[in-house]
């Protein structure tokens, strides 16, 4: 019985991030927990006594509404942190990818060994703001199990594109600006916090090209409960396009850096 | 070699490897046969590592042919990385990771199960002395233990072939001599070794025979033994001048020995009879303020072959 490569990629990966499990883990449930209790009490205190409110949230209490949102933001948190610095740090600082690259693996299991790395890590980081979400009377539904795995999916559809980006960086110079004027601005105008007909029509366009908004739209619609097939299937088509492209360019890239 | 079928383990014909207009290894020929030692000498640049890369299979050839235990490299990298042991020029080891880690993790890249994997990595562990170290972080081990793990975890897989690029560059001489007795007895067990170095003393420690590599060219080939031989003189007699004399004290020495050269900081004579050479350079009234008669090593065979000293 052979372990496919991809797998013993993952397992790699899961061997290094156990030294560092605690701290990793506390922090992608302490700052949603943070934001729960910030802009759950105070916006939602603010949001569910207006007039508007039903009208905008379909229903909701705001910390309903905002719950798959911190949710799926977490894993694109997560996602997009471990595709960046430790992606490159396998090429260039323990340079671990060209120790993998001489043995009988090869590309295709290094970015398949990270797509499933993330999708698992995404999907613990999630269950952990699920398990601070059951917590919360208003937050609590079933629908939170169904949502931690699209919060996963979201998150493996950040890592592949964010893999082949850093997989051609030199340095990590534009890592820090990549967090701050494209993660950053999601987690605020990407549906998270609330609906993106309040943004001007040209910022919606953009969301919805972007993974974060299908994953929150597809995550909420379990839990708050209007699920509908087809566009549930659109937003599922979505990312899973995104997770194809840059597992297809991140391989292209792999190989490049590698194999020279 | 009965009926054109080639029962070396490595056997490249016209090899090339270009990067756009630089072309790093140019129109090689060499084969490597089993249970030997085979070495690349060369200076930095010379094309040792990009060869070397090569038959490690992660890097195609841009022309030519390479084959690896019967295999194409073009088309069966997997199947020969599989048998494969690399010792890269820079370590790769997950330098967060315990020693024991790194070796099982690498284990099951070549999907070893797991249990033997640790067996195998305790043996090892024993034989390149490091096993009350399984446990520690590799961070905090020595740059010549950081280098033996390297090692060992190139063996993990049984390889029937070990790739060592530059293995004791960087390390004190201790650490060196440590290693090279672990390689000889590799060596012993059968494992055939092909080492790339810039040190002649290296290569004359380990090498059964060796290419020696310039420009991306291949200039010489044989035993150590045999290239003095063939390009050197049986003794060499080394003299210094004033120092800084960027040769121009050096008095008129021709006619005597075979062949002199001249360096920026010494004079080479080379001459079978070392003490009859030095004789000589007293009697034309030079005086020189050091003078040593040694034997002639691969250091020799390179200058005379390429006119530049392998490490500068």
């Amino acid at each position: 019985m052979t372990t496919p490569g991809p797998v013993r990629v993952a397992f790699w990966h899961a061997t290094v991030f156990r030294r560092f499990w605690v701290s990793n883990v506390l922090a992608s449930v302490i700052q949603p927990s943070l934001y729960l209790l910030g802009l759950g009490v105070g916006v939602g205190a603010l949001v569910d006594g207006t007039a508007r409110s039903s009208e905008v949230l379909g229903g909701s209490t705001y910390v309903a509404y905002m719950s798959p949102g911190l949710m799926v933001t977490t894993a694109m948190a997560v996602a997009s942190t471990e595709s960046l610095w430790p992606v490159m740090g396998g090429f260039i600082w323990t340079r671990s990818y060209f120790g993998i690259s001489a043995t009988p693996l090869g590309p295709g299991d290094i970015v398949g060994g990270h797509a499933l790395w993330m999708a698992a890590r995404c999907a613990v980081a999630s269950a952990a703001v699920a398990v601070i979400l059951v917590l919360v009377p208003e937050a609590r539904a079933w629908g939170l199990v169904p949502a931690v795995l699209v919060s996963a999916l979201t998150g493996v559809a950040f890592a592949m594109p964010l893999m082949a980006y850093s997989t051609q960086r030199r340095n990590d110079a534009a890592f820090a600006a990549m967090q701050r004027f494209a993660i950053i601005p999601l987690f605020l105008f990407g549906g998270a916090f609330y609906p993106i007909s309040q943004l001007p029509r040209w910022t919606q366009l953009v969301v919805e090209v972007l993974p974060l908004w299908h994953g929150v739209e597809l995550a909420r619609s379990f839990t708050v409960g209007h699920f509908d097939v087809s566009t549930g299937l659109l937003h599922i088509a979505v990312l899973c396009l995104w997770i194809l492209s840059g597992t297809v360019l991140a391989r292209r890239f792999v190989r490049r850096r590698l194999y020279v | 070699m009965s009926g054109g079928v080639s029962q070396s383990l490595v056997s490249a014909r016209g090899l090339v490897k270009q990067y756009g207009d630089l072309v790093a290894v140019d129109l090689i020929d060499f084969d490597v046969e089993p249970g030997e030692a085979f070495g690349f000498l060369g200076p930095n640049g010379a094309g040792k590592s990009t060869t070397m890369r090569m038959i490690g299979c992660v890097s195609p050839a841009s022309a030519g042919s390479l084959h690896i235990f019967g295999m194409d490299a073009a088309t069966d990298g997997r199947l020969i990385r599989a048998r494969l042991g690399v010792v890269p020029q820079l370590d790769t080891l997950d330098i967060e990771l315990s020693v024991m880690e790194n070796l099982v993790l690498y284990g099951r890249y070549f999907d070893i199960p797991r249990a033997e994997c640790r067996r195998r990595a305790a043996e090892l562990l024993e034989f390149v002395q490091l096993s009350e170290r399984a446990d520690s972080v590799v961070d905090h081990l020595s740059g010549g233990m950081k280098r033996r793990l390297s090692i060992t975890r190139s063996l993990i897989n049984r390889p029937d072939l070990l790739l060592l690029d530059e293995p004791t560059t960087g390390l004190d001489p201790q650490a060196r001599h440590v290693l090279w007795d672990r390689l000889y007895r590799l060596k012993h067990d059968g494992v055939t070794l092909i080492i790339t170095t810039h040190y002649m003393d290296e290569a004359e420690q380990l090498c059964d025979r060796l290419v020696v590599m310039d420009g991306g060219r291949i200039v010489a080939t044989g035993s150590p033994r045999s290239l003095i031989e063939q390009h050197s003189t049986k003794e060499v007699l080394e003299l210094r001048f004033t120092p800084g004399g960027d040769g121009e004290f050096t008095p008129d020495m021709s006619g005597i020995g075979d062949r002199v050269e001249v360096l920026p900081d010494r004079t080479l004579v080379y001459a079978d009879d070392g003490e009859a050479a030095l004789a000589a350079v007293h009697g034309r009234g030079a005086e020189p303020i050091s003078s040593l008669v040694r034997r002639s090593s691969l250091e020799d065979v390179f200058l005379h072959l390429t006119g530049r000293t392998l490490v500068d």
